[in-house]
């Protein structure tokens, strides 16, 4: 009687005990992930860290030719006016010279407003040429003092041991002199 | 009945490697799957492991709240409540730690109170016990300690009171309590080594744990009979101890977890998130719940005692002594007999202290006044009866009931039959 019963469970592919190890498993993997998400996921950018990240930078107060950092979610973004022959320059390299190829147009909005995020792409540091007197490398745009990295007035990398050009950040011009980053 | 895990086989190469050089695996198997354990245990000694559990729940919970909190009298009250708003799923790592510490105390108090119905402290395990009240004492110390890290006005005044406990102490007091609190009053100094040793403490206990457990081990659990067992008598931890464990620990969580879910602050006094105020205390201050019948203790001793010790002192000195005379249980209970189930007048006696202890509990929620500073002196006074009168005499005058030689062989008499052949 009792192996008639197991047979009939066999040729149904898989004893009772079986799903309910499986359900009962099943269950555990899935409570011990819901127990340890919250673990995991504290340690994710709180809710007001989220509230601050974006910041509204105005233009106006920038003159042509010179440049100024921004703090964006605790990082320098570099907000440049570039001159025309900035502008000329940086449309005028061909894309076969680049690292990384990246057409000029691509990386602005408006072309007399570079802004991109300063944080060199080799290992973190802040490259130098926003300030006046900083070095700013020999393609006249930023020079990277930990490891001589050197990026054009397009914020490209040219020279030395970064791979990518500088990144640019998600922003929207508001107005004509008011820019919000993030 | 008796059964043996099968003998540990590593088939694994690189598993007998390691095991080789660093007996690891032969060390867990020894203790969490062929460790011989009474075949007889009962619900209660579920509570051990439980006790593990929920300090490792508090361990894992403190150290990511530790992530978000800031012990500074100027930031300490806004970074809890930045963990309960902003932190990803804070909140419920708040409620976990705070809900955690009040379950361990749950779990913690019956566990003490199986081992003195069923007389768990006599020889050989009375070093057992006393790294047992090590362990109470020090987590006792933590969730003081802990409590007062939200810096609310609970916080604030828990912590004067409790320091200020020291005063008392003749001749030093005063220096003892600038000591503590590194300055004049409780403040910035005192909150930040409350959040160091709050942070250090949990681990010096899982040390003692791990004294306890080496104890434990060495002449393995007491049981509800209370006589030593022979080797037919128990069997292997796993699987039959782990599953009994596991649907205990089920059985906890749901508890817990409808604490945390439908009343995180059941427990809790809702001036505790009012900011801390040095300027005005709270009409009504009430330690956490767990330390109630401490409180009670301490208020009780409203008098000077044989004219040489100071009330204050006295009630603290009895608020120490009351878990201090805990150390000195396996030899003051003088019977050679160690479950209750055998000690008709002894379990009267232990109920009637179950009963005191929710007494004193009930006098420390309240404000003491009128009849409650009678009962709380005369629960006090029954606490210390208890251990250091009735228990030494009890030994030697109570007739114990047949204790019978083994489990399979119950005494004959009490109308009990046989136990079947097995």
């Amino acid at each position: 009687m009792a192996d008639a019963t197991s047979t009939v469970q066999h040729g149904e592919g898989g004893k009772r005990r079986d799903f309910l190890e499986l359900v009962t498993w099943s269950t555990v993997a899935v409570g011990t992930a819901a127990m340890v998400w919250p673990l995991i996921h504290q340690m994710n950018p709180s809710a007001d860290v989220l509230a601050l990240a974006s910041t509204e930078v105005d233009l106006s107060k920038i003159p042509e030719g010179s440049a100024i950092k921004v703090m964006w979610r605790g990082k320098p973004v570099f907000v440049r006016h570039r001159t025309a022959q900035e502008i000329a320059e940086a449309e005028a390299v061909p894309l076969a010279e680049l690292r990384d190829p990246e057409p000029d147009s691509a990386r602005v909005k408006k072309p007399e407003w570079l802004i991109m995020v300063g944080v060199c792409t080799h290992l973190g540091c802040i490259p130098l040429g926003t300030a006046p007197g900083e070095p700013k490398g020999e393609y006249g745009g930023w020079f990277c003092p930990c490891h001589g990295s050197h990026y054009d007035t397009s914020g490209r990398i040219r020279k030395g041991p970064a791979p990518t050009n500088l990144p640019i950040p998600p922003y929207t011009f508001l107005s004509d002199t008011l820019v919000r980053i993030g | 009945m008796a059964s043996d895990a099968e003998p540990l086989v590593l088939k694994s190469p690189a598993l007998r490697w390691i095991e080789y050089r660093l007996p690891l695996i032969s060390f867990g198997y020894r203790h969490l799957v062929a460790y011989q354990t009474p075949r007889n245990l009962n619900y209660w000694w579920n509570f051990g492991s439980l006790a593990g559990i929920c300090l490792m729940l508090q361990i894992v919970t403190g150290v990511v709240l530790a992530m978000h909190y800031t012990p500074h009298v100027a930031h300490a009250f806004d970074s809890v409540e930045h963990i309960m708003r902003d932190v990803n799923w804070g909140w419920l790592l708040r409620y976990a730690h705070a809900n955690g510490a009040s379950m361990f105390f749950i779990v913690v108090y019956i566990h003490i109170f199986r081992g003195l119905y069923y007389g768990s402290y006599k020889a050989p395990r009375e070093l057992l016990w006393m790294l047992g009240v090590v362990i109470l004492f020090l987590m006792m110390a933590t969730a003081f300690m802990g409590y007062v890290l939200p810096w609310g006005q609970m916080s604030f005044w828990a912590a004067t009171v409790i320091t200020n406990l020291f005063s008392a102490v003749p001749l030093f007091g005063d220096a003892i309590v600038t000591w503590l609190w590194g300055g004049f009053s409780v403040d910035n100094p005192t909150l930040q080594r409350f959040f160091s040793l709050h942070y250090l403490l949990p681990f010096v206990i899982v040390g003692v744990v791990f004294l306890h457990l080496v104890a434990l081990h060495t002449h393995g659990s007491n049981n509800p009979v209370g006589i030593d067992l022979t080797k037919k008598d128990k069997i292997p931890f796993h699987p039959y101890y782990t599953v009994k464990d596991l649907f205990g620990l089920a059985v906890f969580m749901i508890v817990f977890a409808a604490l945390v879910f439908f009343a995180p602050n059941l427990l809790g006094h809702p001036d505790n998130y009012i900011p801390a105020n040095p300027l005005v205390t709270p009409p009504h201050i009430v330690p956490e719940w767990y330390f109630l019948p401490f409180y009670a203790i301490l208020r009780a001793i409203t008098f000077d005692i044989f004219w040489i010790i100071p009330a204050k002192l006295g009630g603290v000195i009895a608020m120490f002594a009351s878990i201090g005379v805990l150390f000195f249980l396996p030899w003051l209970d003088t019977s050679k007999v160690r479950s209750a189930r055998y000690r008709p007048v002894y379990k009267i006696f232990f109920w009637l202290l179950v009963l005191d202890c929710f007494i004193l509990g009930y006098v420390g929620a309240n404000p003491p006044e009128g009849f409650l500073v009678t009962l709380g002196q005369i629960a006090t006074l029954w606490y210390f009866v208890h251990f250091l009168v009735i228990l030494p005499i009890l030994g030697k005058l109570e007739r114990p009931r047949p204790v019978p030689e083994s489990l399979s062989t119950p005494v004959l008499g009490r109308g009990m039959a046989p136990a079947p052949a097995e």
